[in-house]
Formats: C-alpha cells, structure tokens, sequence
C-alpha cells in the first residue's frame, strides 16, 4: 500500500470512534430514513454535528424549496422523480479500506486501468491530495500538512462549518443563493458533505487540488456542496473527477459548487465526470443536476471552469461565471459526449457586470448512438459592462444517424460598446475520415477516439496533465460501439 | 503476392468491376492505366477494403489468404499500404500524432511491442528528410492546410514508414507540378524491393516516366482489356484509350 494510502487509513482510523459501529471491514450503510420532511433535515444535521445556524440555514432552504417546483426547460426527459422514495443521507458506519486491489469492485478497476490509472497510483499521484469522498462522509484528507503550511485549507465542508464558521458564514450560499434553483435548494437543505477550500491571500496553491467522488449506495441522492474562496492575489487549480460502477436505479445528484474569487485572485476548476450513463438501452444511470456558479468578486480575478462530460443519463449543467470585478475574465472549456441513450444540456452563462470583462467559451459537442446533446449559454452584459467581450465558439459532432445536437445560445447586451462573437458549427465524423484511419491500420474504435480527441483539442489542452491523459482515454472509452 | 481472380465489384448495387483478374508478384511494379470511369479506383479501395465495396464474385489472394474476409485494419497490419488520391484531414490529430498512432496499432496488431514517441520520431525524421517533409509539417494536424504536393509527399512517408508488402498507389502524381512529381517518384522508386510489389494506378503515362514498371495492364469497363511491358504505355499515350480498348474487344 503507497504511503497516502496509509496516512488516509490512519486519518480514518482517528476518525473512527466518531462512527457508531467503530472501525470494522463490512461495507453497511447508515441511513436516514427514505423521504425528505424536515426531520430528515435535522437528522443529517444532527449527524454532522451542526451548530444552530447550519440547521436553520438548511430548514430555511427545505421550506423554500417545498414551494418550489422541478424546471422543466431543458432538452431532457425522465420519468417523474419521486423525492419521497429517496434517501438523503447515507454514511459508512465504518470505513471500507481496501487492503488490496482484489478487494475493490472489478468493474471500477476495469475502468481506472483502460484509463491508465490504477488505483494505487491515483492515491500517491505526486503532488496531488486526495480527499476522497466515499459517498456522502469525507473519509479520507491527505497531504494536508503541506497544505496547512501554505495557509490553505482544504477540508471536507463538514469539518468547516465546525472549524471556519466565520469563513463559511461568509461565503456559503453568496453565489448560488438558497432560492436559487429547484435543485440547488434542495442540496442546501439536505447537501451531505463535500469540499470546502479557502486560499489566503497572495498564496499561490503548492499542489493541484483533487476531489475523487464516488457514488458507492444504491438509491442514495448524492448531494455534495463545494465552496472554493480564492482571496486577494491567490491562485489555486482545482480538479474533480468522478467514476461510479454500474447500477440499475436511477440515482438522483444535486450538488452546488461555488467559487469567489476576489482582486486579482484566479480560480481553475477542472472536472472529468464520467458517472454510469445508463446501459446500451438507457437503462439505469445517474440523473445530474448540478449548479456551478463562480464570482468573480474582485477586480482582475480570473474565473476558469473545463469540463469533460461523458457520463451521467441526464446532465443538467451550467457552469457560469458572473463577472463582477473590473477587468475580470470567466472561461468555459467544455466537451459533452453523450452516447446510447444519454441526453445532456449544458453549456454555461457568463454574466458581466464589470467594465472590461472578458469572457471565452468553447463548447464541444459529441453524440452518438441516440443521444441528445444540448449547447445552452447565456452571454449577458449589463449596463455598466463597458467594453466586454464574449467569444463563443460552439461545436458539434455526431456519430451515426441516429443522435442529435442542439445550440440554444442567449445573447443580451445592455451596453453599447460590447463585443460578443458566436461561431457554431455542427459536423459528422466523415466516412472517409473513418476509412483513411482505417487504412493505416487503426481500429473503428481508435479510430474513432482518435478523431475526436482531435475535435476537442482546445479543451483537453485546458486540462491539468494527470486530467488530460485520462480524459482523452475516456473520450475514447465513451464511445466505444457507437460505430460499426 | 497478390492474385485477383475474376473480381466482380458493385458499389451501391451498380457493378463497376466486372471480372478483373490480375496478378502481382513479390519485388514488382505493375501499373494500372485507363479512362476516368473504368474501376481504377474502386480496385484500390477493394484492395484495401474501404465499405460500401461490394464483392459479388470472384476472389482476391493475398500471401496465400482470403483478403477479402480481413477488415481494413488488419490488411494494413498485414503490409497493405493505399496512398490515396485524396488524402483526408483530420483537424486537431497532429501529423506526428497520427503517425505514432497508426504505426503501433500496426505492431500491436502483428504482436510486436509498442514504439516510444522518441523511436517514432527517429524514424519519421529520417523518411521526413528525403521526402522534403518538414518539422512544422509533422507538427500540424493531419492534411490539414496542406498543399496537394505536402499531401502526396506524406502519403509516400507513411508508405516509408509502414514499409508495406504490397503497395497500391492511387493516381499519385494527380495535381502535382513536375518537381513534385520528380521527389514523389524517386520516394516510391526508393521502396522498391525484391520483398514488395508495388501496384501504380494512374490515368497519364507521365508518372511512368519517372517511375518505370514491369508491367502494365489497361483497365477499361470494370476488366483487364490489354497488358504489356512498359513501352504499352507510349502506345496508350500515342493512340489514346479509345482505340486500345476498340483494339481489345
């Protein structure tokens, strides 16, 4: 076992008198019980051991989102979900450390090795910390020494509200209000754990930092919240990357993340989801419902959001940016690759505020099989948003006859000297493309891969380099038997 | 090396080859002349299996196999090398990407070990330098921007680097000027071996000038209608396609 490995036991190990059933092997669950009332709302706070203003915050959010009813805008479609056959909190009673690698589901190791990444290594990647969250209890902070020197926290958000209540006080819910949206509502009310970091001012992050999710309960609802505080002059890289083994039900995930970046502070989140999409006839796979939402507070920050889609039966994402701060600049890096029966509709808004914003958007689109892939983006510029400018460059790709993309962009420009550019273009992967590789002795399926790597160039250079490797090996990988 | 035995091809249920038969031996070239219309290309695209090329009867044998039952990846795997008249791009995929890429599915196909991006490399730059392909080119995404003369020249690079059995040219020397023709010609002249054969589709006895095959067979209406030794293709260029085929029937 690699020494991060261990360290990670030893944490858990610490934590474990915190768990009714102590430190034992056997995966069981601890559960509230199915439905959402408002004691289950005081269950989990109980259980997270929340002080007053946390649970009210949440109550105050439950009740708002009883008046609230589900968007039905987007380009998606699913059986009503029934909030009340639900769980919403579910917690290890004890922590499941694997000794070896025989001990973790195969079907997950399959898909860490056609990444290239075993799971041991991911672990003791150099200079990345890990702080894995095992379904809804973060078990597991590494490399936090390191971290604790530079002034960062990096901790799971649980463990803030108890230690930084100031800090979370202050920033939680300032960029996704509670009222926000059905969904964001909801995972304020019930959001299990999740990550929270602050970095200090003028502190330049000594490591990429990483979050590894993994849905791990049947019928569980993952509601994970993020809060990313970027203080004057900091620069921290943030990466999300999530797996999760095949399941038959659909699973229902609602998180919120939110970044602040205030003067001068750069902020670059990076994300490769590739959650159970659903089997080859749509069957299963896990309902997304996310809002990310950075501000860029303060003037001349820098607000960066890529994100490599290829999982999930639904996908409901709007990674934005509001451009508060003079000078300040939001980016959005995306590639949706929905395959099968997968529908996605995402895209991003970018709202300047400030003058002399800027914003950039590249949006790649792929579908296959008989998916449905949704561009929807929202450029605004408000009145004050003297001199902004938008550049917006969507495309699309489809393969096979069968799938289908959209482009839903949304200009408004309060303000006269604006400059937004839109280009968009929708394309097939050709047949003598497919044949020229062919030829020189490629498979259908490298092939393939190997085109729309090439199609999603600009975001996959985005990437950190430990994201980037793996995210072209999963383009590939998500479309395997979508040709021929 | 190559023995195509009454080769019957339709393409979207039309018949455009309509009983070829053709043989090739191993450290030969042979060249394919005629009209625009009369199968040539379609017989490379058999050859190296692109779909929609329908086999309705006949056989083509490869070193003693089925050609025909392999799917395209692995006739390449194989030594079977199309340079293509109209090279696709590929935008995003850099050259050098592409090329790494192609050769080691080649070799895992065969069963021999990956090459590392530096053997690649090697490799690619000591073809790259005779060829007059520059770095910038190997740098740049596959075909994309490249002249017609940079397109011809790659193809005969990958031809280099793949060192195929059985290479089949089609209509090489299409829009390049004479200089291009010249370097793309003594490339191919350069790969000529006694271990490969080499077949040379081209419509213009030009390219035969520069290079000169053992054989040419004139393919007119989907079959072989004449076949002779190198000077057949003076005859052609004297008399034309017309009179040559009105000669054979």
């Amino acid at each position: 076992m690699s020494s991060a490995a261990q360290q990670t036991k030893q944490q858990v190990a610490e934590l474990g008198d915190k768990y009714k059933y102590g430190f034992v092997t056997d995966i069981e669950m601890e559960r509230a019980p199915k439905g959402l009332n408002e004691d289950t709302v005081r269950y989990i706070s109980a259980k997270k051991g929340e002080p007053e203003w946390m649970l009210e915050w949440r109550l105050g959010a439950f009740r708002r989102w009883q008046t609230m009813k589900e968007p039905k805008w987007a380009r998606v479609h699913y059986p009503p979900i029934d909030y009340q056959d639900a769980y919403y909190y579910a917690a290890p009673k004890n922590t499941p450390l694997k000794q070896s690698l025989d001990e973790v589901d195969p079907k997950l190791l399959e898909t860490y090795n056609k990444l290239g990444i075993p799971l041991s290594e991911q672990m003791a990647l150099a200079g990345v910390a890990v702080d894995a969250v095992f379904d809804s209890v973060s078990v597991a902070t590494t490399f936090k020494e390191k971290l604790n020197e530079a002034g960062v926290i990096f901790c799971p958000i649980s463990e803030a509200i108890r230690d930084y209540p100031d800090l979370v006080k202050k920033y939680l819910g300032t960029v996704v209000p509670v009222t926000d949206n059905f969904f964001a509502t909801l995972n304020s009310a019930v959001f299990s754990d999740g990550t929270f970091v602050y970095v200090p001012k003028g502190v330049r992050c000594p490591m990429e930092l990483s979050t590894y999710f993994r849905i791990n309960a049947s019928e569980t609802g993952q509601f994970e919240r993020t809060l990313i505080v970027a203080d004057e002059g900091s620069y921290v890289s943030y990466l999300e990357g999530c797996t999760a083994p095949k399941r038959d039900e659909n699973q229902l995930h609602a998180a919120v993340v939110e970044l602040i970046a205030l003067d001068n502070a750069e902020i670059k989140y990076s994300t490769v989801q590739n959650w159970y999409p659903g089997d080859e006839e749509g069957k299963g796979g896990i309902y997304n419902f996310v809002t990310k939402r950075g501000d860029c507070r303060g003037d001349r920050s820098k607000i960066s959001w890529t994100q490599v889609e290829t999982g999930s039966a639904i996908t409901w994402k709007y990674p934005s940016c509001i451009l508060r701060g003079d000078d300040s600049v939001g980016e959005f890096y995306s590639i949706a690759i929905a395959n099968h029966f997968q529908q996605a509709d995402t895209g991003t808004k970018m709202i300047h505020l400030g003058k002399n914003t800027r914003s950039r958007i590249i949006s790649k689109g792929i579908s296959a099989g008989r998916a449905q892939n949704t561009y929807r983006g929202l450029v605004s510029v408000h009145g004050k948003a003297a001199n902004a400018r938008n550049f917006t460059q969507c495309d699309s790709l489809l393969i096979g006859g069968e799938c289908g993309a959209h482009t839903v962009p949304y200009i408004e420009s309060r303000n006269s000297s604006t400059r937004i550019e839109h280009e968009a273009t929708i394309s097939k992967i050709a047949e003598d493309q497919l044949f020229y590789c062919l030829q020189r002795g490629l498979g259908q399926e490298e092939a393939v891969a190997l085109i729309v790597n090439g199609f999603c160039k600009e975001v996959l250079q985005q990437l950190p380099m430990e994201f980037a490797v793996e995210a072209q090996k999963l383009v590939g990988i998500s479309l395997e038997g979508s040709v021929g | 090396m190559l023995d195509i035995k009454n080769l019957h091809v339709a393409v979207n249920g039309k018949e455009i080859l309509k009983g070829l038969s053709l043989r090739v031996d191993a450290g030969q070239v042979h060249a394919i002349m005629g009209p625009n219309g009369s199968g040539k290309s379609t017989l490379s695209y058999v050859l190296a299996g692109r779909s929609g090329y329908d086999i309705t009867e006949g056989s083509i044998t490869y070193n003693g196999e089925d050609l025909a039952a392999l799917p395209p990846e692995e006739r390449a795997a194989k030594g079977v090398f199309l340079a293509m008249q109209y090279p696709v791009e590929i935008p995003g995929v850099t050259t050098m990407m592409f090329l790494k890429s192609a050769l080691n599915a080649q070799r895992r196909s065969r069963g021999e070990s990956e090459m590392d991006a530096i053997g690649v490399l090697k490799s690619v730059r000591a073809k790259a330098a005779t060829l007059n392909v520059s770095e910038e080119m190997l740098k740049r995404a596959l075909n994309v921007g490249f002249s017609g003369g940079e397109k011809k020249r790659l193809e005969i690079l990958q031809m280099a680097l793949f060192e195929p059995k059985l290479a089949i040219l089609d209509e090489t020397d299409s829009g390049l000027d004479i200089d291009a023709l010249r370097l793309v010609a003594e490339g191919v002249n350069g790969l000529r071996s006694p271990s490969r054969a080499m077949l040379v589709i081209t419509h213009y006895q030009r390219l035969l000038d520069y290079i000169v095959p053992d054989r040419i067979h004139v393919l007119a209406k989907g079959r072989i209608v004449a076949e002779g030794g190198k000077e057949l293709a003076l005859e052609l260029e004297a008399k034309g396609y017309e009179q040559i085929v009105k000669d054979a029937a």
